[in-house]
């Protein structure tokens, strides 16, 4: 049964409905596999029982010829949504024990449309970091491995969980979370499809916050037709989450296959950073070749302000931050550690429940919100993000969609990278797409010279997700799909 | 006008050892918001209940969760800036206030900082000596409540109420316009009148509805501005008053002494009558305020704030005018009546087609009287509009008397009824019948020989007369043809 894990959702769809297997079938196929790839640690729980129960709830459904877009599909959920009774902790320690009385709304739709919960997964605590190393629940591990080694390597952060769990099929698509680069970036270094949608495309309602004007949650999957099916169904306006856009969601899947003739692909010019490997820019090259080859216009623009982007980030997203996690307080749920007082409490709490990473953002948050600082450092980070977004309103002048490299490198190993700021770059590319809110997309271009994974990036106007879609199935059908040689 | 440039009367200066001084007083008001939900949960905002029944998962700031604003508490701070003469701000921000509080759960409070919903007004204060203010509204704000912390229910531990956790409240900031403890009392009073005329906050202050921090400070007169205290969350008109005194006395106190007021936030302590520190300017919190990434600015259309406004109800000093106007009222008797909507409705109902000067001394005089002696307020009143108004029906008509009239509202106040059946049934008529009256004068003349002598000699002597008539017709009679008939048997 192991090749049923080896299905893209829609080809697991498809099986479903002509009863080639059951969901039951089909989900005890990834209970076993996860057991058996226990080493990745992409999972911080699994949830067998539930997992069991909603396939042949799925089953039921799908005898009677019922069932939703979809039903019996089994899915990895990042730790960062909430879901009701069971273990949502944003893989921090200050959230010890905690089990929400309440379903997230991305989740809910999910479920909704028949998708089955296999069990939460891995993340950079609080969705803080590049390389999934600053989890409470221990690192998670990337199923590539360079060419000839067996040294393990990260997959990325924050959604590193989710990327692993859907390279090393794991789990047939997994939700995750992007704040500055956190679903493209693991979904470069692990060959997967990872897309984050135009901010307010999904309902933040039930979504652990990191930052709350740039968190959007978006799906890691194999492909960019997994990736359209899961986005159609997680995309949904909320009354409860007001930053949430009315707007219809379209039939993304429709447009796979389109031609892409006529369609203007952007080069901006501020992408090509010194320091860059070269593989990285030749895979670049090689993407906008492909894209001409098959009738796009290739058009060279200027994104001028977009070495501002990462410095405005590190300042945007640090203050929402500290602000958003006061709430770990001690006082009404996960980790309390007594004090002498309520005032030593909070410390003792929010020392130990907090890791290093953590810990720096939300010093670095109280910082340049802090009076005498807030002018200079939050203010003017808010006048660039203005700034950026303008570029990119220009660039909508001549271009539909924007080519760039998704990282800078390929894969690294863990504890490769120590020093913060040279972590922070890993998103040089992504963020600039969350500053102006804007849907990006990585889809995996090539491999590099020892063999991992690189991804190319499509950033769209904004609720173009469909463009995005259309022109990632035509990098896909060049560049071929890429799969981790099983060694777990 | 600049603030600084108003100069108490004279008469409201402190005398100090060295001299006169002035007292200066701005205020920050909390109202609480009239509304069942919250302001940015659908939890109940209801006062009461056992700890923690009115919290919802947002109060509670459970992770992921997020606010959505409450249009009627919009509508309601909208609703009151108009009551204030105010700008309304079309585009406004809710911003966070950052500290660490077991009963602020988020760890931040949502308030407008830089761009509040409504702008610069104005309220008209009548002091109670006769002498009316302008107090300058500076802005009107929304924000969160915080919940309440119960230190006195387990040996070392605190415990937390949520209950009042995201109620919204009205932040409104004056000017520094006040120059006495008796304006800024004014001041709070007609506050509380316009928003209880527009419905938006209950001032129910025992239950914690409006409160205010008061800023006070003191100068030689006319000087500049001196350095202020904050005195903090003062909950009654009578303490704000005795704070104010308090704190201007210690100010004085201190300068005389050749010291310097040191800019802090007070507490003000009812039992003994006195303010104390609470926290110096250096050990104010940063509140890193930054606009709340949560909710989108809000943003109010022309013809909604229009919308409200046309449905304002008339507002307390239009009302005042329109008395003293329409009705002959004095200031006086207008500002008794309009001090509560429901006792000017009452008054209206009674006045109409009356003289109004007649029924206002009813209303004033026996009906809010007998009100206050019973602790009974306009709401719960036995005596109807219609019911009184009859009453004086019945005096304008020369059914009974004035004295008589009195009995019936008594009779109206314990038992109800319709006044003009109980004159009836309990035979209250007033006798014009003058055969019957001429014939008890005949009968008091022939009787008392004596006293007829006596009130030839003194006219005043009268009286006598009058009462014996009023005694043998058992109070029924006439009291102009009483005293026409008997000056005309007497031949005074």
């Amino acid at each position: 049964m192991t090749s049923l894990t080896s299905l893209t959702i829609s080809a697991a769809r498809d099986g479903l409905k002509k009863k080639s297997f059951s969901a039951r079938e089909l989900t005890d196929a990834y209970l076993g596999a996860m057991e058996k790839a226990r080493i990745l640690n992409a999972y911080v729980v699994e949830t067998p029982d539930q997992a069991r129960a909603m396939a042949a709830a799925s089953d039921a459904r799908l005898a009677k010829g019922e069932g939703g877009s979809l039903e019996g599909i089994p899915l990895g959920i990042k730790d960062l949504f909430a879901t009701k009774g069971v273990h949502t902790q944003a893989a921090s320690h200050v959230l010890d024990g905690f089990k929400p009385t309440y379903e997230s709304t991305v989740t809910s739709n999910l479920w909704r449309d028949g998708a089955v919960m296999l069990g939460k997964l891995n993340m950079d605590e609080f969705a803080m970091g590049s390389s999934n190393e600053t989890s409470y629940y221990g690192n998670v591990i990337n199923p590539w491995r360079r060419r000839n080694s067996n040294a393990a390597l990260v997959p990325g952060g924050s959604s590193g969980g989710s990327a692993s769990a859907v390279a090393a099929h794991i789990c047939a698509g997994a939700t995750a979370t992007d704040t500055g680069g956190s679903i493209r970036q693991p979904a470069a270094f692990t060959g997967t499809v990872g897309i984050k949608p135009t901010y307010g495309r999904c309902s933040r309602w039930g979504v652990v916050a990191f930052a709350s004007s740039l968190d959007q949650a978006g799906p890691i999957a194999r492909d960019v037709r997994d990736a359209a099916i899961l986005l159609k169904s997680m995309a949904s306006v909320d009354p409860k989450d007001t930053t949430s856009v009315d707007h219809p969601v379209p039939d993304y899947e429709a447009v796979i296959g389109k031609p892409i003739k006529g369609l203007r692909v952007g080069i901006p010019r501020e992408y090509r950073v010194d320091g860059t490997p070269a593989e990285i820019d030749a895979l670049w090259d090689k993407g906008a070749k492909w894209l001409k080859e098959q009738g796009a216009e290739i058009v060279e623009i200027s994104l001028p302000h977009t070495k501002y982007a990462l410095p405005a980030y590190y300042i945007v997203a640090p203050a929402e931050a500290s602000s958003n996690l006061a709430r770990y307080d001690g006082v009404r749920y996960g980790l309390r550690v007594p004090g002498d007082d309520i005032v030593s409490m909070y410390e003792n709490t929010r020392a130990a429940g907090f890791g290093r990473e953590v810990q720096r953002r939300v010093m670095i948050g109280t910082y340049v919100l802090s009076a005498g600082y807030y002018d200079a450092y939050y203010v003017r980070a808010q006048k660039v993000r203005t700034l950026i977004k303008q570029d990119f309103d220009k660039a909508w002048d001549k271009v539909d969609v924007v080519l760039t490299p998704a990282t800078p490198s390929p894969a690294f190993a863990p504890g490769e990278i120590t020093d913060p700021v040279q972590m922070y770059l890993n998103d040089i590319f992504t963020v600039t797409v969350n500053m102006a809110g804007l849907p990006g997309i990585s889809v995996p271009g090539g491999l590099s010279e020892q063999g991992l994974p690189m991804g190319l990036q499509l950033i769209g106007k904004p609720f173009d997700e469909g463009t995005l879609f259309q022109v990632g199935h035509a990098i896909e059908e060049a560049a071929g799909k890429f799969e981790a040689p099983k060694w777990w | 006008m600049n603030s600084e440039l108003r100069i108490a009367d004279k008469k409201d200066w402190l005398k100090g050892a060295t001299g006169d001084w002035e007292v200066i007083i701005g205020m920050e008001v909390h109202a609480q918001v009239s509304s069942k939900a919250k302001l940015f949960s659908g939890a109940s905002a209801e006062y009461g209940g056992e700890p923690n029944d009115h919290v919802s998962l947002v109060d509670a700031a459970m992770p992921g969760m997020l606010p959505v604003i409450n249009e009627f508490c919009v509508e309601q701070a909208v609703k009151t800036g108009l009551g204030l003469k105010a700008q309304i701000n079309p585009h406004s921000v809710f911003d966070r206030k950052n500290y660490f509080y077991p009963d602020l759960p988020q760890g931040y409070q949502i308030s407008q900082y830089k761009q509040p919903v409504v702008g610069e007004g104005v309220v008209r204060v009548d002091v109670e000596d006769g002498h009316s203010i302008d107090v300058g509204i500076e802005r009107l704000h929304l924000e969160q409540d915080a919940g309440k912390s119960l230190h006195d229910q387990h040996p070392n531990m605190s415990f937390v109420d949520l209950n009042r956790s995201g109620v919204a409240l009205m932040e409104i900031v004056s000017r520094p316009d006040m120059r006495s403890a008796d304006e800024a009392k004014a001041y709070v009073t007609k506050l509380r009148q316009i928003m209880r005329y527009l419905g938006t906050c209950d001032g129910n202050m025992e239950q914690g509805s409006l409160r205010a921090d008061i800023n006070v400070s003191v100068r030689r007169p006319g000087e500049p501005f001196g350095t202020r205290c904050e005195i903090k969350n003062v909950n009654s008109i009578r303490f704000m008053g005795q704070a104010i005194a308090y704190e201007a006395r210690r100010q004085i106190g201190v300068l005389e002494d050749g010291g310097k007021i040191d800019q802090e936030t007070r507490l003000f302590d009812a039992k003994k009558g006195e303010t104390r520190s609470m926290r110096s300017k250096e050990e104010a919190h940063d509140y890193r305020y930054f606009p709340d990434p949560d909710l989108l600015p809000l943003e109010l259309e022309a013809d909604w704030i229009a919308h409200i406004k046309a449905a304002l109800p008339e507002l307390p000093d239009e009302k005042r005018d329109r008395f003293i106007k329409d009705y002959g009222l004095s200031a006086y008797d207008a500002d008794v009546l309009i001090a509560e909507r429901a006792s000017a409705a009452y008054f209206e109902t009674v006045a109409k087609g009356r003289d109004g000067k007649t029924a206002a001394n009813w209303v004033i005089n026996e009906l809010f009287g007998r009100l206050n002696k019973e602790g009974k307020d306009i709401e719960n009143t036995p005596v109807s509009a219609d019911q009184l108004g009859a009453v004086i029906d019945l005096i304008q008509a020369g059914t009974i008397s004035g004295k008589i009239a009195k009995d019936v509202f008594e009779i109206v106040w314990t038992e109800g009824g319709n006044p003009a059946e109980i004159v009836e049934k309990r035979g209250l008529r007033q006798v014009t019948d003058t055969g019957a009256i001429e014939k008890a004068v005949d009968d008091i003349i022939a009787g008392n020989p004596d006293k007829v002598e006596q009130v030839k000699a003194k006219p005043t002597m009268l009286g006598w007369f009058v009462g014996q008539v009023m005694k043998t017709t058992g109070g029924k009679a006439n009291p102009q043809a009483v005293n026409q008939i008997l000056r005309q048997k007497l031949g005074l």
